[in-house]
This record gives C-alpha cells, structure tokens and sequence, in this order.
C-alpha cells in the first residue's frame, strides 16, 4: 500500500557519501558476528550521494548496511543517487530470494521520491543480485524508468559505468576463499552454546576425550568445512562433510584402543565405533547445512541431498550416542 | 547419486526467445550464451534455480521452480509443518 501522505509531501531527500567511518565498520565487524541480526538497518528512501544533479545515475540498493555501504563506498568521487527500497534489513540477493527486493517495492520507492521529478532521465541501476525478485519489465511498465542490471559485486561499478556494459566475469558469482571466511564467526556464534552444552554433558557421561570429540567434529563442520569447501572430494555437501568428519574421528577412533589398553577389546572397539559413527553424521549435517550460505546450490538439488543423506546422518549419530550410552552403562 | 546437483528444473523454450538477452545478464552462473538472435542454454546443470531469467522473462520462455537452496530453511519449515520456506539471513 502506498501511503498517501507521503506522496503529497516533499520528499526528503537524505545526504551520504563514500566514507566508512569506525563506528560503520564497528556495525559491519558486529553484522558478521552475527549480532543483532536483522538490525542492521538504513532509513529506506532516496539518498543523494555527493552532489547529483538530474542527470546523475540512480543506484538501487537494500536497508542493510553492508549492501548500502558496499554501494556506496564503492562509488568514491561519483555523484548519484541511491534509492534505498526497504528489504527488512535484509541483503539484496537474500531479500530478492524472498521478493522484498522487488517490483512492488520498486515502484513504490520510486512513486514515495517522486523519483521522476528529482531526475530527467528514466534510468535505474540495480545489483544483478536484486533480479530474482524483479521483473525488469513491469518495473518500466508501471514507473515508466528502464532497469539497467549493474555487476554483481559493487567493486565492479566504477569499471562497468564507463561504458554501462558488464564483461562475463563481472556477471558471475564465485565463491572465493575470502567471501567462505566472513561467513565462519557467525556460525560459530549460533553454535557455540549448543556445542559447549554437548560438550559438557559428553564429560559427566564419559572422558574428557568424548568432550573434545564433540568440539571437533562441531569445528571441522563450521570452520574446516568451509574453509575447504572447493578442495574436498565428491559433490554432494553431506559426502564432503562425511569424509571430513571421518577424517577428524580418525585420531579419536585410534585414542579408543591406545588410550585404554587394559580394556576389553569389545569395550574398546565399541568406543571407536562411537567416534567412528557419531562425528561424521555431526558434520555432515553441518556442512548440509553450509548449503544456505553457498552461492551455488539450487533447491532441488538440496531437497536430494536432505533425502538420500539425512536418514544416513539420522541412524550413524544415532547408533554412535547409543553406544556411548551403552559402553557406560555396560561397567 | 553421486551429483544431488546435476539436474534441475530449469526448462528453456528456444521457440519463444525474442533475443532480448536479458537472461544472460541476470543469471550468476552463466547458465545461457546468446548465439545469434536467441539464447542457448549453455550450462543447465549450473543453474541453482534463483528464478531471476524467468521473472525477467518477457516472453515466458523460461520455467524454474525457484526457492532457496538452503537445507536448515527446508528442514525447518518441514518440522514447523509451514509450507513457506523462508531462510534468516
């Protein structure tokens, strides 16, 4: 619904410019920690960036930080305006995903600026992210402004305003290392409290060793998964996450029977077993579940993997616990 | 199944392409390549179905059951009994 009012007003119309200070970059370092998520908000709207006039370019971002800040810490020296739609503090290719950033909002945001008055020209830039949730087409039919799809990262901008033209490379979604990193601390944070609980109970069931086994197989899905996504053999996430997480039980699996050489060798094979069963199904599912934060997984591909793998990850972390329980129980 | 990834539901009609491009500037991973006046599908089993070529589609040539690929969304949304499956991020 368009509110009346603020069509006959005067718009505002809210200054910014290119310059991270401390306390932007303090919200950034806080947005990826995961802190307050959802909080880290712009006042939607329209921006003037430096000095525009009304042939300066209009730019389309989101009302979370990071998508305006890369915006328009990206176009140092350029005057424009950027037209901030409201995606609920959303990113612009999350919120595009669920239609926040979208046609309707589009339209919107351009009828509450008065946006033709403030430019002559019927151009806007949009993140090639933002597309999923626009219709190029219907945002010209109902504005009557031409939605022109800019680069994907907004690092790319200066370079794709010299000729409004994007190269194939400026079109493509990686997933480097570096963009895989700022994507750890916030996992960890959600699952920290969780682990440390398992971990904690693991120790009064059993050793100190099924605490750390515990920690281990938590890390190897947050932060090792991650990290060696691109490099870890198969396809699938859950056979990734299933072979690191072998790989990490390994050392414990070898702990079972050089750790306590006067057990019997059904105690200490049943112990291995635990190990053996019970952290690759736990990092499987974590790294299943780093599907949501990759660039490239498709959803009929996920729903695939959550059939074939998830009973696999369900009965083996099962099966291991009980024979934890079992192992304790039995002396 | 060794690739959960190797099909989708990306489904293109060549008949109804109007060459408009649109599809090659939106799609991330490089899914269609213009040869001539029309699209060609180039790389389907790369597409990830975020459904921007079939919303910018003036044609309708293209068909994608879009959604996020996201399996903590997709399991969370199947223990709630919703039927909207909608990531926080």
């Amino acid at each position: 619904m368009i509110d009346l009012a603020s069509i006959t007003a005067t718009p505002k119309i809210f200054p910014t410019n290119s310059h991270l200070s401390t306390r932007d970059r303090w919200d950034h370092f806080l947005a990826r920690v995961g802190y307050k998520r959802g909080e880290h908000r712009v006042e939607p709207g329209l921006y003037a960036l430096g000095n525009p006039t009304p042939d300066s370019p209009v730019f389309v971002s989101a009302n979370y930080t990071l998508s305006f800040d890369a915006l328009r810490s990206s176009l140092e020296g350029q005057d424009g305006y950027i037209l901030v739609l409201d995606t609920k503090g959303v990113n612009v290719w999350c919120a595009a995903g669920k239609g926040t950033f979208g046609t309707d909002e589009i339209v919107r945001r351009v009828m509450i600026a008065r946006l033709g008055e403030v430019v002559q020209h019927r151009k806007l830039i949009l993140p090639q992210l933002g597309a999923p949730g626009v219709a190029a087409h219907e945002v010209k039919k109902r504005t009557g402004f031409w939605v022109e799809y800019g680069p994907v990262r907004a690092a790319d901008l200066p370079e794709y305003l010299k000729t409004h033209t994007a190269n194939a490379e400026m079109r493509r979604v990686e997933f480097p290392l570096s963009d895989r990193l700022v994507l750890i601390p916030v996992d960890v944070v959600q699952t920290f409290l969780p682990t440390l609980l398992a971990a904690v109970v693991l120790f009064f069931l059993g050793e100190w060793v099924s605490s750390l086994a515990a920690l281990v197989a938590v890390f190897a899905g947050i932060v090792l998964f991650p990290i060696l996504l691109p490099w870890l053999p198969t396809h699938n996430f859950s056979t990734k996450g299933f072979l690191l997480g072998g790989l990490a039980a390994l050392p414990f699996t070898a702990s079972a029977f050089l750790g306590h050489p006067g057990w019997s060798w059904y105690r200490q094979v049943g112990q291995a077993l635990e190990y053996l069963l019970a952290m690759p199904a736990a990092t499987a599912f974590l790294a299943l579940n780093f599907t949501g934060s990759s660039t490239f997984t498709s959803r009929s591909g996920v729903k695939r993997e959550m059939f074939s793998y998830i009973p696999a990850m369900a009965w083996t972390f099962g099966i291991g616990i009980l024979l934890a329980v079992v192992v304790v129980f039995i002396h | 199944m060794l690739n959960a990834y190797e099909v989708n539901t990306l489904a293109y009609d060549a008949e109804l392409c109007n060459g408009c491009a649109v599809c090659v500037a939106v799609c991330p991973h490089a899914v269609f390549e213009m040869d001539g006046r029309k699209a060609v599908l180039v790389r389907p089993s790369a597409c990830m179905e975020c459904g921007a070529c079939q919303k910018n589609c003036i044609q309708n040539a293209i068909t994608v059951e879009s959604g996020v690929g996201c399996a903590s969304a997709m399991l969370r949304a199947a223990l709630t009994g919703r039927k909207e499956v909608a990531c926080d991020c």
